[in-house]
């Protein structure tokens, strides 16, 4: 099955790109999605998107682990957030 | 209640918003509270230097999603009429407006706590990032120890 990931705002500039497709057993969990980006991105952006600070959505929706993932979601990192 | 979330790159109009509040709200509403927020031109790293633009990112959708959210808890504790949200992104620079808060209520107790509320809240939960470009640097910030205190008032003046 396959996944959308999407980084945002400082992980997006350091990741380099907005968005990636990904190809995950099914069912996968969060290892393996953070197994199959760490095939695709260097050392050091892995650890800052599983840094402490960052969160993570499945389809818009703040999720905590564990997860199960499907065919199709979208899944966003998020760093921290700040508005007004 | 009338709740209005947009978020938007253009400009905004903050008398067309309240003129627009006075024709929905004619006759119930007894008070109106506005808040604008703006662009300061100074980095609050100060070695940063003077800001040359504040650059606005949101996740169309989740963000919208995220500031009705705290619409909806400011409605959960106030008796409120009408709020009209509006937050500008991409690069905004130094004067700009940023920010529109409009909250009307029958009395202006609640409409002033509501705007206030609203405003704490988008600092530190809506679904956005900011980054301050400076002479020669960038930076992404954070919600500040004030900010997370302010929610931490309301929070305790709840219980």
């Amino acid at each position: 099955m396959s996944v959308e990931v999407r980084f945002f705002a400082s992980l997006r500039e350091r990741v380099g790109t907005a968005q990636i497709r990904l190809d995950l057993p099914d069912p996968a969990g969060l290892d393996d999605l953070l197994g199959a980006l760490g095939r695709r991105l260097p050392d050091a952006d892995l650890a800052a998107l599983t840094a402490e600070n960052v969160r993570l959505a499945v389809n818009q929706t703040l999720v905590a682990p564990p997860l199960r993932l499907c065919d199709g979601d979208e899944i966003a990192f998020l760093p921290p957030v700040t508005g007004g | 209640m009338h709740r209005e979330v947009r978020i938007q790159t253009e400009n905004f109009v903050p008398d067309a918003e309240y003129q627009a509040l006075r024709r929905r709200s004619a006759g119930s509403a007894g008070a109106i509270a506005t808040f604008v927020g703006l662009v300061r031109g100074v980095s609050g790293d100060a070695d940063a230097g003077g800001l040359q633009a504040l650059h606005l990112e949101h996740y169309p959708g989740m963000t919208e999603r995220s500031i009705e959210a705290i619409v909806d808890r400011a409605a959960e504790r106030w008796p409120l009429l009408d709020v009209v949200v509006v937050h500008r992104v991409g690069a905004l620079a130094p004067a700009a407006q940023i920010v529109y808060v409009q909250v009307a209520s029958a009395h202006r107790a609640a409409a002033f706590a509501a705007c206030e509320f609203i405003m704490d809240y988008l600092k530190t939960d809506a679904v956005l990032w900011k980054r301050e470009d400076a002479r020669g640097a960038s930076r992404w910030i954070e919600a500040t120890g004030d900010d997370r205190d302010r929610i931490n008032a309301w929070d305790d003046a709840a219980r």
